[in-house]
């Protein structure tokens, strides 16, 4: 509480220095450069996440300033690091609304992306996240402030259960899950879709024990429970015994699970019981035009693959300039409006942003194991 | 009806596998007073080493029957020798130091087998073939219990069957029930006594092993982290039956085994391990000793 009230204070002393003193030297400032804010993890155990990141602002942002700027403007990064941790990413949201940044591209990190947010929102401005997934940053509504280019978490448990129920017609389903927490809300998001939807029920909603010796006991439960279909969250090796022990009992309903188990390890392991499984998982943009375009950018100066989240944050950069280019002037208004109104072509696709602040044409698809591979359902 | 029956064979075979693992834990116990902590990783080690006999054995070509049995023998002589080697590197040495120096030692090398699998193997899940000759019962009961439980069942209680046996007829088995009445008597009337001690590790092993490629070839996969939790699910059901006691563990395991069934049955696999550990507690309140155990003698 006492924090809160702190970062508050600061906050009010911030923006009332800004109205004071910063009118004039703002608009000086903003006729020869715009200041890019890179918030994110560059340092700690979690940099491998944080840096693509930062290569990928570095490499738009050359590309921009080298084609004339954005309407004669030179962009300069101003990067802060937040570790992933909650209480820098405070620190450096304080440092980038002082040092009068236009945008912010970050956090990297759901909780340091929460923390990040009320400073920014305070400041007027926007703020794009190439990573954080949490689904309640855009869906809450608290944050208009607040625009991301990966699709939240629950994106694929709606996927999942909308395939299910519509495609494949399913009525009764066992919802498994690992009791993690990325498989566990993977599950608890498709219970509640199956339950709105009201033309399907869950007939089993159960957590298994991570590693187990054996499994036949649920899946007997599965099976008693009249089940038609399975949908687990979780990883790959509890999802391939699994798959495998209903097999084993001559259980032939459909398996619909997530991105954890979309990997080829899976059908490894499986083997034969993989086969049919359905998986969702991100959405292949090898195949868009700008995808190439920036991973030849990166391959020119660096060796090796692009970091995690490396074509989400060069997508978020991409929109963010092209926003600021469009909205010819540092209102917060005006660069709201242009994200949400005018497309964008980057690695990721043509983007533009709905009004909760999720990028509209990323997201996933729904994969099938067909004869050892996994191929899209289309 | 049915559902009951299918739980109960399921929980039959968690419990023969708990069981078999089980007897490793309490034989040693029975002997030196030691809990072997690295029971689990040698449970463990047997399935890989069936895994890459197995390997080996598919590409030239072999019946799967075959291959389970020349697996499972490899396990077993492979298991043996690493329950010989811990014995005598990480044990013996201290055997007159206190009792906790023993069991900080087995917790190292447990942790140090499991690292040293995921290092020089691979730390990903790995497929186990599928060993187990399929066959189907009459077609009412093909679906309560397929040929592999079927497998497990047998051969954990045909190996239980020969090691009681072992224990109570043959020179061996009596050298290790006068070591582990009183140690110090056995070694004056003659015993070898380390020669039994290490005698009951191989053993041990052994089952531990035998264990390990019945339930990866079940299951159909193994990493290197499969021995912790098998380890310490054997290592509880030694404690409920009395550790010390060889039925004690068979009964502990398969009480273990149709315990947690039962429940993710009729209740939820959410609290699988809150009952079976729940019935761990109440089981030792009432009965400090286990189910099986004998009371200790207060030596004065």
């Amino acid at each position: 509480m006492k924090r809160s009230l702190l970062a508050l204070s600061c906050v009010l002393m911030l923006t009332v220095g800004l109205v004071v003193f910063g009118g004039e030297k703002k608009a000086e400032a903003s006729a020869k450069t715009i200041l890019l804010g890179v918030a994110g993890a560059h340092s700690g155990d979690l940099a491998s996440y944080g840096l693509p990141s930062l290569e990928a602002a570095k490499l738009v942002v050359k590309a921009v300033n080298d084609a004339g700027g954005i309407n004669g403007a030179q962009v300069v990064i101003s990067s802060q690091d937040d570790q992933c941790k909650p209480e820098f990413a405070t620190n450096a949201a304080f440092k980038l609304v002082s040092d009068e940044v236009t945008v912010v591209l970050g956090h990297i990190c759901s909780g340091a992306t929460k923390a990040a947010l009320p400073i920014y929102k305070e400041s007027n401005l926007v703020c794009m996240s190439p990573s954080a997934t949490n689904p309640p940053l855009t869906q809450s509504g608290d944050y208009p402030n607040f625009f991301r280019t990966i699709a939240s978490d629950d994106a694929q448990a709606a996927l999942a259960t909308d395939f299910a129920i519509d495609t494949l017609g399913l009525k009764k389903i066992a919802v498994i899950h690992d009791k993690g927490d990325y498989g566990k809300g993977f599950a608890d998001f498709a219970k509640l879709y199956i339950e709105k939807s009201g033309k399907a029920e869950v007939v089993l909603f159960e957590g298994v024990t991570p590693g187990a010796v054996d499994y036949s006991a649920v899946v007997q439960k599965i099976k008693a429970s009249g089940a038609d279909s399975v949908i687990f969250g979780g990883y790959h090796p509890e999802a391939s015994k699994i798959v495998s022990q209903i097999r084993k009992k001559k259980i032939t309903i459909p398996f619909i699970s997530d991105d954890g188990v979309k990997a080829q390890k899976f059908i490894n392991v499986a083997g034969e019981a993989s086969e049919g499984v359905y998986a969702t998982g991100p959405r292949d943009i090898t195949g868009n035009p700008m995808y190439k375009v920036a991973l030849d950018q990166y391959k020119a100066t660096h060796d090796g693959e692009p970091g995690a989240f490396f074509f989400e944050a060069y997508s978020a950069t991409q929109a963010l300039l092209k926003a600021l280019e469009r909205a010819d002037s540092t209102d917060y208004e005006k660069i709201v409006y242009a994200l949400r109104n005018q497309e964008v072509d980057t690695p990721v696709g043509k983007i533009k942003f709905d009004s909760k602040g999720d990028a509209i044409g990323v997201g996933f698809s729904m994969y099938q194991v067909k004869d050892g591979a996994y191929q899209e359902v289309k | 009806m049915d559902y009951f029956l299918e739980l109960f064979f399921s929980g039959l075979t968690r419990g023969s596998i708990y069981a078999l693992i089980a007897l490793g834990y309490t034989m040693v116990y029975g002997i030196i007073e030691l809990i072997n902590f690295a029971h689990g990783e040698v449970y463990m080690i047997g399935a890989f080493v069936g895994l890459t006999v197995a390997g080996v054995l598919t590409s030239f070509g072999f019946p799967a029957t075959s291959i389970m049995v020349m697996a499972s023998m490899a396990a077993v002589v492979y298991a043996a020798a690493y329950g010989y080697t811990l014995e005598k590197i990480a044990y013996r040495p201290l055997r007159s130091a206190p009792r906790l120096s023993p069991l900080i030692s087995a917790i190292g090398m447990s942790i140090f087998l499991q690292n040293y699998v995921m290092l020089s193997q691979t730390s990903d899940f790995l497929s186990f073939p599928k060993l187990t000759p399929e066959f189907d019962f009459l077609e009412k009961y093909s679906s309560t219990i397929g040929s592999s439980d079927f497998l497990i069942i047998t051969v954990a209680a045909f190996v239980m069957i020969v090691l009681s046996l072992f224990i109570k007829f043959t020179r061996m088995g009596k050298a290790m029930r006068a070591t582990a009445q009183n140690r110090k008597m056995a070694m004056l009337v003659g015993v070898n006594v380390d020669q039994v001690i290490s005698a009951t590790f191989v053993i041990g092993s052994s089952l531990a092993a035998v264990g390990g490629v019945l339930i990866a070839s079940h299951i159909g996969q193994i990493n290197f982290f499969i021995g912790f939790i098998a380890g310490i699910k054997a290592f509880t059901a030694a404690v409920l039956g009395g550790i010390g006691s060889i039925p004690g563990a068979v009964l502990g395991g398969l009480i273990l085994g149709w315990t947690e069934s039962f429940c993710t049955g009729y209740v939820s696999s959410d609290y699988e391990d809150v009952f079976a550990f729940a019935l761990l507690v109440i089981i030792l309140i009432f009965r400090p000793s286990g189910l099986l155990g004998k009371a200790p003698v207060q030596k004065v």
